[in-house]
């Protein structure tokens, strides 16, 4: 065998040449695809080495921080939660759809208004307790009480009673919903001994590693347990992740080699730090997205022809690749790109058409300026990326003004407020609840005022539905009504940019949360030299 | 003994002065924190906020109250020790600062025990070698390193010595119970660019003063008495130019204390200048008003320290008329 071919399959496996190149270049080489592909397998799949010390440099801590699975809001506290705790189910990496952890399997009654969950046995707690299905209850309890302070409580709100039978927790709904295992895959809600009732930041969970050092703002150190129940996750010995919030600081410790993984590299250094010798980057298409938003019932937008001129007067590729340098992902002006389950696959991209915008334009009736507030804090680079939209617009005759806001107050003033402006969307779990957080009639966060019975009813039908296929069908025509109709203009769906050292082997390419669904410290291992 | 009796009355003027001074900075922390845009309720809660939840939480910050009565509950904790609880936590300041300071004052001792006699012992080759070459470069060298802000001197340190050499870390974090080779290590880089900041500025000062003292009439005695130009120097003109020294070394070890904000941030150095840009972020006020408070304190101590100095070292001040 080639000592090229070895070489180029050993680069892949660390991540410097993607599949499709080394099948290329293996076909270069004269080697016929099958073997070459049964050699990547070889080298990719190379076993786990257990050991070491990995150490994390992440943004995203605050003096301010707690253990306490509810509080959690930013990177630090995320991505450590995941070293101790685990939820019931996780999201699948590759398709989204629900995977089984601290549940072993569930089954919704025929409406979806009921549904039964087989907790796993034998796992048990750092204290040394046994996890019960009555833990689990309490857990969901807590985070689903209409006094709690969870960030979770919006996906639990339709849940009405819970309760414990034998090894299983029965959840009953308000309403049915197919998607409750999905809602338990939320970060906040790790399982806690009585639901952290008694004491919410003891940091005691099920995870693969026990809580050591915690020091908010500072570092959080954790270390393995032995007790974990399985051993596909958990291969290092300890877990070190210091905070830094300075993206400079962070660069120059991977760049030295002391943090193995970074998160949050910006997209103008990712070019300087891929050159950077023994440093990856881990780029991955996520489910946030970087918006325009028109509110349907205030004049000039609440006319679908100028909604329509603006949404094709706008060049989505330039705007990926001026203002993002090209990580990031097109959008289709719906919220929902292929890292959602049921993805409507073949709904004709939107694309930059002058001519077209013009005609819309002109049909409207509009005339002079249209004003559009942007800010810094709306999204990386929105001020440049608003810039940019006006002249593109121009050059179908729409005078576009930005204006450019003060990053304090504009989530209060402008965002929600005021009836065109730019913003952005992180990913929900499911399609259900990123329509029902903000397009259906009612919802919390309608910043597009988009009022429509028909969408909202396509919405609700959807969520109880069982049937796949039924529902994939559902989820198209409501893609297509707030593509077409509605008041969001999606230029761009943004990357989540880690990076790691070379020696971090085992990186699962995860659109669900940044840092490989906050689980890069459980899944990775270091390639001892 | 007329003598120390004057001196401890003009020590305990010194004393009282920065106490009063010291309440003067406090009244104004406060209404500076005062007269920011809106309320601190208001920017806890929110776009969550109910009438209901703002007015409860004004009362419990006691944001009812008039400001008067605020900044005297306020000052009283203060002088008790009670520096209040953070907004965005509830945590007691009091026992959130105190490693904090810790932290800041260890990076400020390290720092001033490698700036401050470096900058004496070259302050004192520049003035034996005065004009020349040496006393040129020194000077030279000095003033460049303080020409450039510390971030831009803090990430080449980082760029040369962690990242191509390798010899330091790039980030200093510090915990309980490192060892101290160890926190030796860490903070190796922010304490040399700390000391590249402030060397200059004691360095020309130490030179400046012995220079104005080496004009007089003794120190030519001193050469004619046959001492060597070093040994007038250490043993004539140093002690006689130590007002003026000390006073640019506190000076310069206040700006250690309260000037590293920015060289925390980029070493990732977890002291009271993170610690006050955290709760700025979130208009933690509190937090800020304490943070304010105890770098004003350090500020002033430090100056009445060379106050106090200069007057021990000076007999006329010793002895006014």
């Amino acid at each position: 065998m080639s000592k090229e071919l070895k070489f180029l399959s050993h680069r892949v496996a660390s991540g410097k040449l993607s599949r499709r190149d080394f099948l290329g270049r293996a076909a270069a080489l004269g080697i016929a695809t099958p073997f070459a592909t049964s050699l990547l397998t070889k080298a990719v799949k190379a076993q786990p080495q257990k050991g070491g010390a990995l150490r994390m440099g992440l943004t995203g801590g605050e003096s301010t921080n707690s253990l306490d699975p509810a509080t959690w809001l930013t990177q630090v506290p995320q991505n450590f939660g995941s070293t101790w705790g685990e939820t019931l189910v996780i999201q699948s990496p590759e398709d989204g759809s629900p995977e089984p952890v601290l549940a072993e399997s569930w089954e919704p009654s025929e409406d979806a208004t009921e549904w039964r969950f087989n907790i796993r046995q034998g796992v048990t707690f750092h204290n040394g307790q046994e996890m019960t299905a009555e833990d689990v209850a309490q857990t969901i309890r807590r985070h689903s009480d209409e006094n709690t302070e969870s960030a979770a409580l919006g996906v639990l709100r339709d849940i009405e009673d819970i309760s414990v039978d034998g090894n299983v927790v029965v959840f009953k709904l308000a309403r049915g919903n197919a998607d409750l295992p999905l809602l338990l895959t939320d970060y906040h809600l790790v399982i806690q001994p009585n639901g952290g009732m008694d004491e919410p930041d003891a940091g005691i969970g099920t995870g693969p590693y026990k809580v050591e050092v915690n020091e908010p703002g500072v570092r959080h150190v954790s270390t393995k347990y032995d007790g974990y129940w399985r051993d596909d996750v958990g291969h290092v010995d300890s877990v070190e992740i210091i905070v830094m919030n300075d993206s400079t600081a962070r660069i120059s410790a991977l760049q030295s080699g002391q943090v193995h993984i970074i998160n949050r590299v910006e997209p103008r250094t990712v070019e300087l730090l891929s050159r950077a010798p023994g440093v990856v980057i881990e780029g991955v298409p996520s489910k946030g997205h970087y918006v325009f938003i028109m509110h349907c019932n205030t004049a000039p937008f609440d006319n679908a022809d100028l909604r329509m001129a603006l949404k094709l007067s706008i060049d989505r590729e330039q705007m990926i690749n001026q203002v993002l340098l090209g990580h990031a992902s097109l959008g289709n002006d719906f919220p929902i790109n292929e890292s959602y389950a049921l993805y409507p696959e073949g709904i004709e991209q939107r694309t930059y058409d002058p001519d077209q915008a013009r005609h819309y334009f002109e049909r409207s009736g509009h005339e002079g300026p249209i004003l559009l507030r942007t800010s810094e804090v709306a999204f990386p680079g929105a001020v440049d990326a608003a810039q940019l939209f006006a002249q593109q617009a121009s050059a179908a005759g729409i005078d576009i003004q930005v204006q450019r806001e003060p990053g304090d107050g504009y989530w209060t003033e402008v965002w929600n407020a005021q009836p065109f402006c730019a913003s952005y969307w992180g990913g929900r779990p499911t399609q259900d609840s990123m329509y029902s957080t903000a397009y259906i009639t009612g919802a919390d966060w309608n910043d597009t005022r988009f009022f429509d019975e028909g969408f909202d009813d396509i919405i609700f039908e959807a969520r109880a539905e069982l049937d796949t296929s039924r529902r994939a069908e559902l989820y198209r025509d409501a893609a297509t009504k707030v593509r077409d109709d509605g008041g969001l203009i999606l230029p761009m769906f943004n990357d989540f940019l880690d990076a790691r050292r070379e020696e971090v082997q085992g990186w699962v390419r995860d659109p669900n949360h940044e840092t490989s669904n906050l689980r890069a410290a459980i899944r990775v291992w270091l390639q001892q030299a | 003994m007329g003598g120390w009796g004057s001196i401890l009355k003009l020590i305990a003027q010194r004393i009282a002065l920065g106490v009063l001074l010291l309440l003067a900075v406090s009244v104004l922390i406060f209404m500076g924190t005062e007269i920011l845009p809106g309320d601190v309720a208001s920017s806890i809660l929110g776009q969550a906020a109910t009438p209901q939840a703002l007015e409860n939480l004004r009362r419990e910050l006691g944001l009812d109250q008039p400001a008067i009565v605020r900044y005297f509950s306020w000052l009283g904790g203060v002088l008790t020790g009670d520096l209040g609880v953070a907004l965005s936590n509830r945590r007691d300041i009091a026992s959130a600062i105190a490693p904090r300071l810790a932290n800041t004052l260890f990076l400020a001792f390290w720092a001033a025990a490698v700036s401050v006699p470096l900058a004496i012992l070259l302050g004192l080759i520049a003035v034996r070698y005065r004009n020349g070459v040496v006393d040129k470069t020194i000077s030279g060298l000095a003033l460049a390193s303080t020409s450039l802000p510390e971030f831009f001197i803090g990430y080449v340190l980082i760029f040369i010595f962690a990242v191509t050499l390798n010899w330091f870390p790039s980030f200093s974090t510090v915990y309980e119970g490192m060892p101290f080779w160890q926190r030796m290590q860490a903070i190796a880089l922010p304490a040399a660019a700390l000391t590249l900041v402030v060397l200059a500025h004691m360095m020309r000062m130490t030179r400046a003063a012995i220079l104005n003292v080496m004009q007089s009439a003794y120190i030519e005695t001193a050469e004619l008495k046959g001492l060597s130009q070093f040994d007038i120097i250490r043993r004539h003109a140093l002690p006689n130019a130590i007002a003026p020294v000390v006073n640019v070394v506190m000076l310069n070890l206040a700006f250690l204390v309260v000037g590293v904000v920015v060289v925390e941030v980029i070493f990732v150095y977890p002291g009271m200048g993170q610690y006050l840009v955290d709760h700025v972020s979130k208009r933690d006020v509190p937090v800020v008003q304490a943070v304010g408070l105890i770098f004003a304190a350090v500020y002033i101590g430090l100056n009445l320290i060379a106050d106090i100095a200069a007057i021990i070292a000076n007999p006329r001040l010793r002895h006014p008329r």
